[in-house]
């Protein structure tokens, strides 16, 4: 970044609140910054793998560049490099406020998982493109990355529930309970998924410990809580914060927050073997998926309530304040997604569409309309904080990149949808004889158009993120631009615009 | 009774009591003397966090 805002970190680094209390704000500056850097690298990535598969060439013919290396560098990515790092600069951010309390074990401590985090994210990529894979979808890190990343986030657990167990305020608000549940399931998950045996204690090859059906079942516990805990309870941490601090009114209903962590814990842990339908895994456990699955709708739609109807009786700031906009709008993303999830993890609807691209829509309007949505939303909010500006550069630019980004999504999932329920019904068509009526070639070449169209989305999206960067930038070295400012209230808009 | 026994016995009351657990949350929650404290918790992110300015 500029010299300014190193300068401003210097001098306003840690600021002196109520009684002693120091929050420190150095490193979460440095989170922020790689979580933007590291989100433009994710969705570019992903929109390049989206046009390799409509364009193959762009495989360029080279091991290290084909979609199979490409795509683990994309969803790690966006989600442990954008995602992790979005995720350490608001609860180390929000724990301290709503703690009343400084960062247990010290800044020079984040400031060392936020090296070795992202030091780590780099290692993991490059071991992809390199080919080291456990071939584990999100848990691609061979074991050597697995142990390095276990040490990180022990600290990281330390470190946030040092802060709890030391807080000053008497309650612990419903965010850090989000946080700490995402925190130690992800610690569980990823001990749980990466027992393996190392071919040689110098090479970086190894073997799952468990194999066959159960290695698929540990997988997708893991994968699916992966989904249920970083991405979800995480990112609900954030909602519990950041949405009530922005509308600048308490969260809905405090009690449906209790009931909302509870629920939405002890039934998701349970949700994995929706995975694993009609596969060899025990019918019993697959229905159970299924059953857990589907109750799951109602903590998800809890907390969507919870999280949109914080709002009630403040409508109009959707209308003018765009940063709100995306917060907002990230919530009823959740809402629709955890729809979409339930009813996909129905055996007979999963009979249709599993190992289709309507899935990849479905984690897509997830992760694009929730958790990035999300992101942005804090990120906008945390930037003008965390450099001490009175204001964000552009509300006008938030809303464009609001609008782009939009309609980027839009395009993708309704691409994948169509992609995706056609590819589905191609492969169960038989003609009258009981042949199957297509080949799998034709459905691909079927799919052709949706994948051009997904990949305009993705470059949309990839507008979005830079028209934020810029903004964000601009923002740090305390520039404002000059512009229409946004009405505060209906009446006043009218007599404006009289 | 040996220890395979117990176990199996024991895994069996695992529904029952994830049932008491959640339902003792569940009235925790809607306890109406909890009201104020709730009430109050959910003030936490809005109190003066020295960031106006």
């Amino acid at each position: 970044m500029t010299s300014a805002t190193l300068t401003s970190g210097a001098t306003l680094g840690s600021q002196r609140v109520s009684e002693d209390v120091r929050y420190y704000e150095d490193a979460i500056r440095l989170f922020v910054i790689a979580a933007t850097f590291w989100g433009v690298v994710g969705f570019l990535a992903g929109t390049f793998i989206a046009l390799q598969l409509a364009f193959p060439a762009l495989n360029l013919g080279l091991e290290w560049t084909s979609f199979g290396r490409l795509r683990p560098v994309h969803t790690s990515a966006v989600i442990f490099a954008f995602g992790g790092n979005v995720l350490f600069a608001t609860s180390l951010y929000s724990v301290q406020r709503t703690c009343r309390q400084f960062l247990f074990g010290g800044e020079g401590l984040t400031k060392f998982i936020f090296w070795n985090y992202n030091i780590f994210i780099v290692l993991a990529a490059l071991s992809y493109v390199l080919g080291y894979t456990q071939g584990k979808e999100y848990a691609e890190p061979e074991w050597i990355l697995d142990l390095y990343l276990t040490v990180i986030w022990v600290l990281y657990a330390i470190q946030f529930a040092g802060t709890v167990m030391t807080r000053r305020e008497s309650h612990i608000y419903v965010a850090n309970w989000f946080f700490l549940a995402f925190i130690l399931t992800v610690a569980i998950l990823h001990l749980g998924n990466n027992m393996n045996v190392p071919v040689s204690w110098t090479g970086m090859k190894s073997y799952p410990f468990v194999s066959g059906v159960q290695s698929a079942m540990v997988q997708w516990w893991y994968g699916h809580n992966a989904v249920g805990f970083f991405l979800t309870a995480g990112f609900l941490g954030i909602m519990y914060y950041f949405v009530p601090k922005r509308a600048e009114r308490p969260v809905y209903s405090y009690r449906l927050s209790i009931v909302h962590f509870w629920t939405l814990i002890f039934l998701y842990i349970w949700a994995g073997p929706h995975h694993l339908h009609y596969t060899s895994l025990p019918d019993w456990a697959q229905t159970l998926g299924m059953t857990f699955s589907v109750m799951l709708w109602m903590p998800s739609w809890g907390g969507m309530i919870n999280g949109i109807m914080t709002l009630s009786g403040a409508w109009d700031k959707l209308r003018t304040d765009p940063v709100l906009r995306f917060l907002v709008s990230s919530v009823a993303f959740y809402g629709m997604s955890t729809f979409e999830g339930p009813l996909m993890s129905v055996k007979p609807v999963n009979a249709l569409s599993h190992y289709t691209d309507w899935t990849v829509g479905h984690v897509h309007s997830g992760a694009l309309g929730w958790v990035a949505f999300i992101s942005f939303g804090a990120l906008y909010f945390l930037v003008p904080v965390l450099w001490k500006r009175s204001q964000l550069y552009s509300l006008r630019l938030v809303s464009y990149h609001f609008w782009t980004a939009t309609v980027g999504i839009v395009l993708y999932i309704t691409a994948m949808w169509v992609s995706g329920i056609m590819q589905g019904l191609m492969w169960r068509a038989y003609d009258n004889l009981g042949f199957l009526q297509y080949s799998f070639v034709e459905t691909v070449a079927a799919m052709h158009p949706f994948y051009v169209i997904r990949a305009m989305g993705g470059v949309l999206f990839v507008i979005g993120a830079l028209i934020m960067v810029y903004n964000l930038w601009r923002t740090a070295k305390g520039d404002v631009r000059i512009e229409k400012p946004y009405a505060s209230t209906p009446h006043k808009a009218a007599v404006g615009a009289a | 009774m040996d220890l395979d026994a117990i176990t199996v016995m024991l895994r069996s009351f695992w529904t029952v009591w994830l049932m008491v657990l959640l339902t003792g949350i569940l009235v925790y929650a809607m306890w109406p003397g909890n009201r104020r404290t709730f009430d109050h918790a959910s003030q936490i992110p809005l109190k003066d966090d020295g960031q106006e300015f």
